[in-house]
């Protein structure tokens, strides 16, 4: 299917640009940044640390830049993102490894139940549009996606865990306890709550705009009117005529708008302290831990192209358009 | 145009930045003290010396709102200008060239969207020695362009097989003066919302980056401001204007570029236009 | 016999507040009999389409009913509750859009289209829905195995026979179609005219058929009602219409479209605009644009209807002195 090739195709170059970008942009930077490192630590830097940060550069000084490019490319391919330099000497797989649950299960959530209320709530108020749930759910909407989602974080944590103590004020969970207890799952969810909602009610108001909108601009086409002629009952035409056709645009917005949710999702994690891989990300820009921002970044970005495409596989389904070639 | 001036939400968005944009030009005038000056005692409350009360750092918190405007405006609105720009030269002449050119730069367009892009603005700007606002510009360009440029290449596609187009084209035009006389002027809307959305978007990223501290911590704006308030504990300390006041002011300020990129969009588009 | 459809002094008017409408249907009155084949021509923006949807019951606002009636089969059609009227669409009256290369939803495949059509009217299974829309697919000649694709693997005029398919699957009274053919290929409208023609010759269903090319209605209609500026001018038997057209309009649509087997003519065009609806004439709508005006009356008052015996009607000057007439005072 060549719609599905051009897809992967397009995963294919976005990963390379990816790896690439790691590579090139530390050596376009004014000084080596292994000199800018050694610097800063002053010569603590053990053997060892020194030889990963040339791993995670892919400085190996014999060989020539390309040469230096291929053994970068190699080694990352294979896994070796490198060792840490602030928790050293951790491997960055390793700490992306017990990380990424966290925000895996927070921007899935988030995603997904900002996708399904959103779109529910636009189609809502397109198909009563007008009504008094219009008037309010559009500048609910704008206001909603106009908002710092630090600041609500902030003011979230401020009421919700501070004053009223509602939720626990930070971390993941209580005490390291994992999923494997009822108290210790219960932990984890009442320390995601917060951060999951406020994650969700941020992403909302795109929906929201988005679906009323395209509902309305389909409840104009001519098959919307052919079904009243035909004289199918208004939820019928709601269902299967309206909302079925104005999901895909929709659908599609969604799969671009994955990368931003994972920006969201760095704002919430550091606010909250959440311990998952953007606030990771966060620690590792701030202590300039080059070995672990290259392996996050390389991670974030592989993550939200593989969901891109899984989101661009079931849209396959949703669109027979795409699924079945036309003959004409 | 009338349509748009009758529009309630595109008066209230323009409102918004009317207000905004006459604090951020008469900010001296506003503003009692200078907001760095860290000569009051820290961390008072509201007063009449101290509209807002003070910072930790002993700056007053009113001053700081009421210049934090000025930043705040001009990155919105600089940044929107030109991402509208390389919006407008990707999408236009991807869409209206069509052929390899297009594949080129739409498949260039594709992956820088695809690209998280705040992650991407994190990742440059910890490479980057200097910090300060035309950093953050710049960064801010290069990495929000993609999703406009997308739209607007399917408007130019549309309008490619129009009539006049074709008219145009025939009677010898030459490409770029039929884009820009003939293509460009009937997207007026859909750029001038995109504009909009996109100040939206870098009042709120940039918000975000100073907020996260990638910013020039020692300017002045509303971001820094939360950083600040951040980083010494405002919360437990119960400094709760200081936490509440500049996020609220940049809620208000994306509003209203918000509103208008929704009103505009409607008014633009003929198939939402109100009953 | 009781027509099958009569409407009565019909306005419909356009607009988003209620006192402030533009009238586009100005007191038409028409009646369709059983199994008859009703033509109704006019230039773009006549208002025939806008009768068309009032007549068959899916006028929406900025469209309003102003006054009149629409009695089908003696019910008045604009008297009923949303859900009655729901109830006579497809299954008594039954339209066709103009241009229905989009009507038919995307994201569903032919057959359940027909089958919730069906089901909305009490045929809930499906299999008899897929018999009745096989059956209909042979009528309208297009292979059955098109009843499992997606409408855009349809071309525009096998999507066109689909949607006729459709209009007749509950076996209606009365089908509508506004232009069922004009974005189509000769070929294929001439194929498509044929096809309706078999299927009322069985079915005996009652059409009005909307178009702008008057030639065509002359060769299927039983009798043509020509429109303009909202109101009918004239209606007569399709044959005695071609043979003799009596409205200045009339005969200046006749001439504008050769027949193609006849000698090379000089084509008589119809000078001017189309009339704005807002701003029409006292008298005579089509007083500014008539070769045969009469000056000083045509102007200022309007034409009243006059019948001839042999079931013509004509709303002109011209004619005023002949036969009968309405005594309506304009």
């Amino acid at each position: 299917m060549k719609y599905l090739a051009r897809r992967v195709g397009l995963l294919l170059v976005t990963g390379w640009a990816a790896l690439t970008f790691n590579f090139v942009l530390p050596r376009l930077m004014p000084g080596n940044p292994v000199e800018v490192m050694l610097a800063r630590f002053q010569g603590k830097l053990t053997p060892q640390a020194a030889n990963a940060l040339e791993v995670a550069f892919g400085l190996k000084t014999k060989q020539s830049a390309i040469g230096q490019y291929f053994s970068y490319l190699g080694h990352t391919l294979s896994g070796h993102l490198g060792v840490s330099l602030t928790y050293f000497p951790e491997k960055v797989t390793t700490l992306i490894g017990e990380a990424l649950p966290w925000t895996l299960g927070l921007v899935g959530f988030a995603t997904v139940v900002a996708f399904v209320v959103g779109t529910a709530i636009g189609a809502l108020a397109a198909w009563h549009r007008g009504s008094a749930l219009d008037s309010v759910m559009v500048p609910t909407g704008v206001m909603l996606g106009a908002m710092p989602v630090f600041w609500i974080g902030l003011l979230v944590l401020y009421v919700f865990a501070f004053k009223l103590g509602w939720f626990p004020v930070a971390g993941g969970s209580s005490g390291g306890q994992g999923l494997t207890s009822i108290s210790g799952f219960g932990a984890v969810i009442s320390h995601a709550a917060l951060p999951a909602i406020t994650l969700t009610a941020v992403s909302l108001g795109g929906y929201i705009i988005l679906m009323r909108n395209t509902t309305i601009t389909v409840l104009q086409d001519d098959f919307v009117k052919f079904a009243r002629a035909k004289g199918l009952p208004e939820r019928v035409i709601a269902a299967r005529y309206a909302a079925r056709n104005a999901i895909l645009p929709n659908f599609t917005t969604f799969a671009l708008a994955l990368g931003f949710v994972v920006a969201g999702a760095i704002f919430i994690e550091y606010v909250f302290d959440y311990p998952g891989i953007a606030y990771l990300l966060y620690q590792a820009v701030t202590s300039l831990d080059y070995p672990l921002m290259q392996g996050i970044f390389l991670v974030i970005v592989v993550g939200v192209l593989i969901a891109n495409f899984l989101a661009d596989l079931l849209y396959v389904f949703l669109d027979p358009r795409i699924r079945v070639e036309a003959r004409r | 145009m009338r349509a748009l001036l009758r529009n309630r939400r595109a008066l209230a968005g323009a409102s918004i930045l009317a207000f905004f944009g006459l604090v951020a030009i008469f900010a001296p005038l506003i503003a009692p003290y200078s907001p760095t000056d860290i000569n009051f005692t820290p961390m008072l409350g509201p007063s009449a010396k101290h509209l807002l009360g003070t910072t930790p750092q002993g700056q007053d918190i009113f001053s700081q709102l009421v210049y934090g405007s000025r930043d705040s405006l001009e990155v919105g609105v600089i940044t929107g200008a030109i991402i509208s720009a390389v919006q407008l030269v990707m999408g236009v002449f991807s869409g209206y060239a069509g052929g390899w050119v297009d594949s080129v730069l739409s498949s260039v367009t594709n992956v820088f969207l695809v690209l998280p892009g705040l992650v991407l603005l994190i990742v440059i700007t910890s490479y980057v020695t200097t910090k300060g606002v035309p950093v953050i510009i710049g960064v801010l360009a290069v990495t929000g362009w993609a999703w406009g440029a997308r739209v607007l290449r399917s408007q130019a596609i549309a309008l490619r097989d129009r009539p006049f187009v074709e008219a145009a084209r025939m009677s010898g035009e030459r490409r770029w003066h039929i884009v820009v006389f003939n293509i460009v002027p009937n997207m007026f809307g859909v750029l001038v919302a995109n504009f909009f959305g996109a100040a939206l978007y870098a009042v709120l990223a940039e918000a975000g980056l100073d907020f996260l501290g990638l910013g020039n911590i020692n300017d002045v704006s509303w971001g820094t401001m939360l950083y600040w308030a951040q980083s010494a504990n405002a919360m437990l300390l119960g400094e709760w204007v200081y936490l509440l006041l500049p996020g609220l002011c940049i809620l208000l300020l994306g509003t209203g570029f918000g509103l208008l990129n929704f009103a505009v969009d409607e008014v633009a588009d003929p198939r939402l236009r109100r009953v | 016999m009781a027509p099958l459809l009569e409407v009565r002094d019909l306005y419909v008017g356009y607009g988003w507040d209620k006192r402030n409408l533009m009238t586009v249907v100005r007191g038409v009155s028409l009646s369709v009999a059983r199994g008859e084949v009703i033509g109704l021509a006019g230039e773009s923006g006549c208002g025939k389409t806008t009768l068309a949807m009032a007549v068959a019951g899916l006028l929406e606002p900025p469209g309003h009913v102003v006054k009149g009636q629409v009695l089908f089969e003696g019910r008045d059609l604009l008297g009923l509750s949303r859900d009655e009227q729901r109830a006579l669409r497809l299954a008594e009256v039954s339209m066709v859009f103009q241009a229905s290369m989009n009507v038919l939803n995307p994201v569903m495949r032919v057959k359940d289209q027909f089958h919730d059509a069906m089901a909305a009217h009490g045929v809930k299974s499906a299999e008899v829905s897929l018999a009745r829309a096989r059956e209909l697919f042979a009528a309208v000649k297009l292979p059955e195995r098109f009843l499992d694709a997606y409408p855009h693997q349809l071309s525009g005029g096998m999507r066109q026979r689909a949607v006729i398919a459709l209009a007749l699957c509950l076996r209606p009274k009365l089908l509508v179609l506004d232009e069922p053919t004009t974005a189509l290929d000769v070929v294929v409208q001439r194929s498509i005219v044929q096809m309706l023609g078999d299927l009322r010759k069985e079915l005996g269903f009652g059409v009005i058929f909307v178009t702008h090319d008057l030639s065509l209605l002359v060769e299927i209609a039983d009798r043509v009602a020509i429109m303009y500026a909202g109101q009918v001018v004239e209606e007569a038997p399709a044959q005695a219409l071609y043979e003799e057209p009596r409205h200045p309009y009339t005969a200046a649509l006749m001439g504008s479209f050769p027949p193609v087997g006849a000698e090379r003519q000089r084509l008589a065009g119809l000078a001017g605009q189309p009339p704005d609806m807002r701003q029409l004439p006292a008298g005579c709508a089509f007083s500014p644009r008539c070769p045969k005006i009469i000056p000083g009356t045509c102007e200022v008052l309007s034409p009243t209807e006059t019948h001839d015996g042999a079931g013509r009607r004509v709303s002109c000057h011209l004619y005023a002195q002949q036969a009968e007439e309405v005594a309506q005072v304009g």
